[in-house]
């Protein structure tokens, strides 16, 4: 996957400037300080939203994602979330291992809006590696989450970004530190540079 | 707070029953036919005993049931529809905006002297009951659809999530409220002007024939016990066809 000289503006104020980057193999951090664009970025990728110029090489790419906020079925408990979102083809039995080791296991069959935030968190991360995607597209994966937890999370991301490619986007340091992650930079809305952590 | 001062209490229901018995009372000793001005709430159910043991009574009631309540779901279909293809394309709703500001704003007295001129007399309270619900219905449900929310139908997007499965799980549980709301609404509606409707038209056989009936021939416990029929059975249908709704709800919620 790859974007060439993508452009955004809204109202005439730019947000997005000739960004170029690859998608590659492993996990990528797109790492950039608040207000950057570093979700408009997103949004682009997911086919949310459409650029005002540029290329998206790879638009058909199925893909999962943990957005910026949750967006869970809140009346769900933790299955009815992941049914709702991963169909018919999912596999319960691996999806019950990945609630255990993100250790939600005991919050399984109480609704959503019965959760703290930080579960909500982990469950959205589990709903997006759970998916038969070809990309997956972390926004934030750990806000709100302790040490521990944010640990766990890393381990699950860097088990599934052995067969799938990762975009994790932050403007957490420690973010990249959790994960072996190729960092590529925005800044106002340019790329400036690339490195690995 | 709404709620506690909203509810009907017995208590309440009573007082008033006693007021209108007391007035009934008074007016029949003041008056030599003070009874023809206001019957008592006694007279009125013995009046509707005697009306519900015939078969006309029930025949009349199921004759303007039968076209109001068909108003009802003809429109609520309708509005349901009009109002799903209005969210989806913009245009349909500023197409359809003058046409529901009109329907709201006209006297309904005005609607059944048209419709007269247009219809024939028994089709009028079906005419005049699908006018009534169609606004509150066209405008709830398109507010509902509205008020959906839009990151979750983008995170449904992203995962691929059937329409389907989207229709069930983000747009019912939104919509649903809306919509029990505008059938209450609608309901209370659509039988009040159904009712006068009929009490111009004059169809044979209708409930609003035996009002304008009693009302000539100063038939005051007649004129009561149809009314209090015409609210029992709006009542009941509202009612009736919630429980439909909410089970129907459940149904496709899972």
């Amino acid at each position: 996957m790859e974007l060439r000289n993508i452009c955004k503006s809204y109202h005439g104020r730019p947000v997005l400037q000739n960004v170029s980057f690859t998608i590659e193999p492993g996990v990528t951090a797109l790492w950039a300080p608040s207000g950057a664009g570093k979700t408009t970025l997103l949004r682009i990728l997911l086919g949310l939203e459409r650029p005002d110029s540029g290329e998206l090489l790879g638009t058909g790419v199925r893909w999962s994602a943990v957005f910026q906020e949750d967006r869970l079925l809140d009346g769900l408990d933790a299955m009815g979330n992941l049914r709702f979102a991963l169909g018919s083809g999912w596999d319960e039995a691996a999806a019950r291992r990945l609630l255990a080791e993100l250790r939600l296991s005991d919050a399984e069959d109480r609704p959503v809006r019965e959760w703290s935030g930080g579960m909500k968190r982990r469950l959205a991360l589990a709903r997006a590696l759970l998916a038969d995607a070809e990309a997956i597209a972390l926004d934030e994966p750990f806000a709100g989450l302790d040490a521990e937890n944010r640990r766990h999370g890393a381990e699950c991301i860097a088990r599934r970004a052995e067969t799938t490619p990762v975009l994790l986007v932050t403007h957490d340091r420690a973010d990249l530190e959790a994960l072996n992650a190729r960092i590529i930079e925005l800044r106002q809305g340019e790329i400036r540079r690339g490195s690995t952590s | 707070m709404g709620e506690k001062t909203s509810k009907i209490r017995l208590w309440a229901v009573i007082f008033w029953l006693a007021v209108w018995q007391l007035a009934a009372m008074g007016l029949a000793r003041a008056y030599p036919h003070g009874s023809l001005l206001l019957a008592s709430p006694a007279a009125v159910l013995y009046r509707l005993g005697q009306l519900a043991v015939t078969t006309a009574f029930w025949q009349t009631v199921g004759w303007s049931a039968a076209r109001i309540f068909g108003g009802f779901l003809l429109s609520t279909l309708l509005a349901v529809l009009l109002a799903s293809l209005a969210a989806w394309k913009n245009g349909v709703g500023e197409l359809l905006a003058p046409l529901v500001a009109v329907i709201k704003a006209v006297p309904v007295a005005s609607f059944i002297i048209l419709a007269l001129v247009w219809l024939n007399s028994r089709s009028l309270s079906l005419f005049i009951s699908a006018l009534m619900v169609f606004p509150p219905v066209y405008l709830n449900v398109l507010e509902g659809i509205r008020r959906t929310d839009g990151q979750l139908l983008e995170m449904a997007r992203v995962f691929r999530v059937p329409f389907s499965r989207r229709l069930r799980y983000i747009y019912l549980p939104q919509i649903m409220p809306y919509f029990r709301t505008a059938v209450s609404l609608g309901l209370g509606l659509c039988w009040k002007a159904g009712a006068a409707a009929e009490v111009i038209g004059l169809p044979a056989g209708s409930v609003g024939e035996r009002l304008y009936t009693a009302k000539v021939y100063f038939q005051t416990p007649d004129l009561f016990a149809w009314t209090v029929t015409i609210v029992a059975v709006s009542v009941l249908f509202e009612r009736l066809f919630l429980i439909l709704t909410d089970w129907a709800a459940r149904k496709v919620g899972g």
